[in-house]
């Protein structure tokens, strides 16, 4: 076998840039595609390990007892690692909320589009700039210019609808998905 | 064989004849021709490299004690500090030991602007330098989520969650980093894998960086390349007698914030446990990033500030091409070295404005800061290389050398 070179066959004619060039390219670019598909589909399981694993999905709803928060009270919740915020709101603040012109907002909502009961508003407690928990909750917190939420990381600031109104965070604060068990019972997710 | 008898000691030609590492480091780190004129600043490598030694054999020791869960995390690095014979000690090396290996690899990077040691040919090298400082980067970042302290979660999160900021794609993103819906456990076991693997590859890069460096041979402060024997020493005695001595005073230094300001670079935020529901009221991250901070907050929307904060560290990426000087050292480019000494203020004052709050100011100063930033790479650099006529250059580094004529030298 000391003779390494290649076998003058019609192959080797062909490779040197005869007329079955294109077949030798076809069978190349086949191999090579079906190589990629098995890569790719064995790289998936891999990739796909470090999504939430099913512990973490069946976590995704809680229920929370409302009946102690009186008007202008708000309450934090956790809810898949998050804050959710919990505020009974004032008359005075569902009417602010209300009066904004949508079309100067940022990401323009109605406030009727945010709440199920007016009275209620529950919000993702997470900036959306990068995440941070805005202040607001405490009665001694800084609520900002709009007399919501501030975020003290970047200084965003979110309306009594939770709508963001100043500062670099792109969104309002987000809603989750929720529903009135009963009139003071809400499950959230 | 060619080099039977290369070695003195018999057991080492009986290697070298079958592998022929002992032949590789003779040629790359003993006999290895350097410029004769390097200065104080080329020692920063060598020093950058006994860090990340360091860094290793000290994590390697807190790896063993530490324990990756949120429950656990926190008292176990706790259980370091106040039961583990020497835990402190390892601790403190290891935490201000990161901050000591960026400050050797940012006098590297800023000696290898000044003297132009990213040009023809040294592009490969300079790339392979931005790939280890992007890896440095990261690694840093998980190493410093580990303890799980309030700064620990919350710098997890802004810095996860800048992510967020690509359209569409950016949330599932996020999701798929954390493993969950907020940075959580499988956040912090997954950060603790990577911090560990990341040290390994950033070996390997550093080794295609010295490679590829002793390739094209090391640059030097006039920027002229060798052109005989006359304009070299040996790699051993002299560079690595020089690069000792040099490391000398930058680890009594280290020493110094290891036993006496072990938290002086540290935050007091990080002794509180990560509280999920509680956002500290200033965040800031480890100073090593203030700088890239404050261009992130320079701008007031979430997606080209972060795409500004990238790109800060990817326009070194293409700084080669940019260059569009014949001339290599600042040395002999006056106004060049005018601006890169801005440049170097501007890198400060923009670490200031990302330790500030982000009002009044300082905004006005991370804008004006960033601007500068980029007008440096891509407008003071490209068209400076073309109008600025340079000094005129000594013919060869011995003459440079030994006539002493050579002005310019060691300005720096």
């Amino acid at each position: 076998m000391s003779n390494n070179a290649h076998p003058s066959g019609a192959g080797a004619a062909a490779a040197d840039g005869g007329g079955d060039a294109t077949r030798r390219n076809f069978i190349y670019l086949t191999t090579a595609a079906v190589g990629a598909a098995g890569l790719a589909a064995t790289a998936w399981p891999f990739i796909d390990s470090m999504n939430p694993a099913a512990d973490a999905l069946a976590l995704a709803s809680i229920e929370v007892d409302i009946s102690s928060v009186k008007v202008g009270q708000s309450i934090t919740v956790q809810w898949r690692g998050k804050p959710v915020f919990i505020r009974r709101r004032t008359p005075d603040e569902i009417k602010a909320a209300e009066a904004v012109n949508i079309a100067e907002l940022r990401q323009p909502q109605a406030d009727k589009d945010r709440v199920q009961k007016t009275e209620w508003l529950i919000l993702v407690g997470i900036c959306t700039h990068l995440g941070c928990v805005p202040l607001g909750q405490q009665p001694t917190d800084p609520k900002g210019e709009f007399g919501g939420w501030f975020c003290p990381c970047h200084g965003s600031q979110y309306d009594t609808s939770g709508r963001i109104r100043k500062g670099p965070a792109p969104q309002n604060l987000a809603v989750p998905k929720y529903t009135f068990l009963k009139d003071t019972l809400i499950k959230i997710g | 064989m060619a080099h039977a008898s290369k070695f003195k000691n018999p057991i080492i030609n009986w290697i070298d004849t079958r592998l022929p590492l002992p032949s590789l480091l003779h040629h790359e780190y003993v006999e290895f021709p350097m410029p004769r004129n390097i200065n104080y600043l080329w020692a920063f490598g060598a020093i950058a490299m006994i860090m990340l030694m360091i860094m290793i054999a000290t994590g390697l020791m807190l790896a063993m004690q530490y324990t990756a869960n949120v429950n656990l995390a926190f008292a176990s690095v706790e259980r370091i500090m106040r039961d583990v014979n020497y835990g402190w000690l390892l601790r403190y090396l290891h935490a201000n030991g990161a901050a000591f290996f960026f400050i050797a690899v940012y006098i590297h990077i800023f000696r290898g602007l000044y003297y132009g040691s990213y040009q023809k040919p040294r592009e490969l090298v300079w790339i392979l330098g931005v790939i280890i400082f992007l890896l440095m980067m990261a690694t840093g970042f998980l190493g410093y989520v580990l303890p799980w302290g309030q700064m620990s979660f919350w710098a997890a999160t802004v810095i996860t969650n800048l992510f967020s900021a690509f359209p569409i794609v950016g949330d599932p993103i996020v999701t798929w980093l954390w493993g969950g819906f907020s940075v959580d456990n499988p956040t912090l076991n997954r950060f603790f894998a990577l911090h560990f693997l990341l040290p390994f590859v950033l070996l390997g890069v550093v080794m295609l960086h010295a490679s590829a460096v002793h390739i094209v041979g090391s640059n030097n402060p006039l920027g002229i390349d060798i052109k005989g024997p006359q304009d070299s020493v040996p790699f051993h005695p002299y560079v690595t007698i020089k690069d000792l001595f040099a490391a000398c005073p930058f680890l009594l230094l280290y020493c110094y914030f290891v036993f006496f300001e072990p938290n002086t670079m540290a935050h007091p935020d990080n002794y509180i446990p990560a509280n999920p529901l509680v956002t500290p009221s200033h965040i800031v991250p480890e100073w090593y990033f203030l700088p890239l901070y404050a261009v992130l907050r320079a701008i007031p929307d979430k997606l080209i500030g972060t795409a500004a904060m990238f790109a800060a560290v990817l326009v070194l990426f293409i700084l080669p091409w940019l260059d569009t000087s014949k001339v290599k050292s600042c040395a002999f480019k006056p106004v060049s070295r005018f601006f890169f000494w801005v440049f170097v203020l501007d890198c400060i004052m923009l670490g200031f404005c990302g330790a500030s709050p982000p009002e009044g100011i300082w905004v006005i100063l991370s804008r004006l800061g960033a601007v500068y930033y980029f007008a440096y790479f891509l407008v003071l650099i490209p068209v400076l290389g073309k109008i600025e006529k340079p000094l005129p250059r000594p013919a060869s580094i011995s003459e440079s050398v030994l006539k002493n004529s050579g002005k310019p030298m060691e300005k720096a």
